[in-house]
């Protein structure tokens, strides 16, 4: 535990050490807000609720969140710095966990900086705020699905571009497990139990029903699974593949 | 004690490292040469425990680097090749970090201030690893490895890219770390072997074609008992030349004109300097050097590993 705390503190120094964290919350900032107020016409619903900001959520983590994870492992390979870690007394696992804890924590802080958007509807009517903060946590928890499917992406390759790319086409698949777009690609040649147990596995489905206010426990256990299944992924690919 | 048993190390049909056995003491100090792609970087991972061994098993203070593998690294101290670090992090926090990982809290903190003394790094605490110099980097990578006070240290080319004052600093730093560790040294510069090394192994194509002390490793040298001499006055050379080619211990005579040198090759290594001298005063030739020849590493090195 000791490691893991000692690894997500070298990590979050790494992010705000570089100007790649400024960047990167400036612009999700400024893209959340876009959407919500264009997209999302917030002003125009006249309702006092935060909908228009979480519905593109799932959208804009799509692209900013294998941003942040392309750089996880891709990098460390790249730069040869994986070898010193690896033969510091840690284990693979402290590694992967520490790095994915930090990835998720930056996530979080560029998350939380949207509180003016809670402020604004705080004073502009009455909303749910229960539901509101249901929305947040079931926003970060596809945060946190999002960067463990990066994570895994980006233990595949050394090419921080190559780990975004990946890292975007993975997300999208869990994203939309469930829609005819995914599920067609699979139906022609998987069995339809199969294709029924793919289906199931989309993060759309459930962060919809996080976002509605409804903090059920099968969703928070699929989540926790999901993010669970793409670390021991990172793990094991790691192990084979982390000298090459 | 380092133990290496039977490691072997194959990508795909490709031997990297081909059955290399061996076991290192305290006060050794052990030179791994070869030629590039031998596989001494590769040997070098799987006793950190980086690469995982093919086949075989090595050992760091009796802990099998794969079953046990947390107490080997405790044990050891490494420097990969290259020295990576990471480089957006500053001297103070990269240092800062891997003593954490060491578990220096409390009074074994004060060693981070030792190490960072010892390599001089003092006056680049505060800048980021990227902006660097190479001998800076190398230094960082080396204070990083001695950062936990380690029994045993592996040091994959310490001195490459290092300028010769600093390539001294740091063979200073190992000779005085020698007495109570067990070091590792892989590098192809044969310098380095006479500078700090007590044993030699020279890899080639994956395979220990040698193990011995830098003596005896000389001594296998045509150059072993050589003497090599300058005349005074240069065209005395031809006649000296075959004078000492007469000599029925001497087998082979080099001459090199730029120098007016003369080097008489003894037959299997037998010592011919007597011999020689007293060749020199019989002609009546002024000598201006008169040069005894331990033997040549480069040319071992290279009749080994050709």
């Amino acid at each position: 535990m000791r490691n893991v705390g000692i690894i997500v503190r070298r990590e979050l120094g790494g992010y705000f050490s570089t100007p790649i964290a400024y960047i990167f919350i400036v612009i999700f900032l400024a893209v959340a807000s876009w959407l919500t107020f264009y997209l999302g016409q917030f002003y125009e619903r006249g309702q006092a609720d935060l909908d228009p900001f979480f519905t593109f959520h799932p959208w804009l983590y799509l692209f900013l969140i294998p941003a942040i994870s392309m750089r996880l492992w891709a990098e460390e390979r790249k730069s040869g710095s994986i070898e010193l870690l690896m033969t510091q007394p840690v284990t693979l696992w402290q590694a992967v966990v520490g790095k994915f804890i930090a990835a998720w924590i930056f996530a979080g802080i560029a998350l939380a900086l949207t509180f003016p958007l809670w402020i604004t509807v705080n004073y502009l009517g009455s909303p749910d705020n229960g539901a509101i903060l249901a929305a947040y946590i079931g926003s970060l928890l596809l945060a946190a699905g999002f960067l463990a499917v990066g994570s895994f992406m980006s233990a595949l390759t050394r090419s921080q571009v190559v780990a975004f790319i990946l890292g975007v086409v993975g997300c999208f698949v869990v994203l939309l497990a469930g829609y005819p777009m995914v599920t067609d690609a699979f139906r022609s040649w998987l069995p339809q139990a199969l294709v029924d147990a793919i289906a199931s596995l989309s993060f759309l489905t459930h962060f919809e029903s996080i976002e509605k206010g409804v903090l059920d426990v099968r969703d928070l256990v699929y989540f926790a699974m999901l993010i669970g299944y793409f670390l021991i992924a990172t793990v094991v690919v790691l192990d084979v593949r982390k000298a090459e | 004690m380092i133990k290496s048993e039977h490691l072997c190390k194959r990508y795909g049909s490709l031997t990297a490292v081909d059955d290399v056995s061996f076991e290192v003491r305290p006060g050794e100090v052990l030179g791994f040469l070869g030629p590039n792609g031998a596989g001494k970087t590769t040997t070098m991972r799987m006793l950190a425990g980086f690469v995982v061994p093919t086949s075989g098993k090595a050992s760091i203070c009796g802990h099998d680097v794969e079953q046990d593998a947390l107490a080997a690294k405790s044990s050891l101290g490494y420097l990969p090749e290259g020295a990576p670090a990471y480089g957006e992090m500053t001297v103070r926090g990269f240092l800062e970090f891997i003593a954490d990982l060491r578990g220096l809290v409390g009074a074994r903190r004060a060693r981070l201030g030792h190490v960072i003394d010892r390599l001089q790094l003092g006056e680049v605490l505060s800048q980021s690893i990227d902006t660097l110099s190479k001998g800076f980097r190398r230094r960082v990578g080396l204070a990083q490895a001695i950062m936990h006070d380690p029994p045993v240290l592996l040091l994959d080319e310490p001195t490459d890219g290092l300028d010769p004052n600093q390539k001294h600093e740091v063979r200073a730093l190992i000779n005085e770390m020698a007495r109570d560790k067990i070091i590792v040294i892989s590098t192809h510069i044969l310098e380095e072997v006479d500078a700090v090394c007590n044993r030699v192994i020279i890899v080639a194509r994956g395979r220990i074609v040698a193990d011995d002390s830098p003596q005896g490793l000389a001594a296998q040298s045509r150059y072993h008992n050589a003497v090599s001499i300058r005349l005074e006055r240069g065209e005395q050379l031809p006649a000296m030349q075959s004078a000492l080619a007469a000599l029925p211990a001497v087998a082979e005579v080099e001459v090199s004109g730029r120098e007016s040198r003369l080097t008489a090759l003894p037959r299997q290594g037998s010592p011919i300097l007597q011999a020689v001298s007293d060749l020199a005063a019989r002609e009546g030739v002024e000598l201006k050097e008169l040069h005894l020849e331990s033997g040549r590493l480069d040319e071992v090195f290279r009749t080994i590993t050709a």
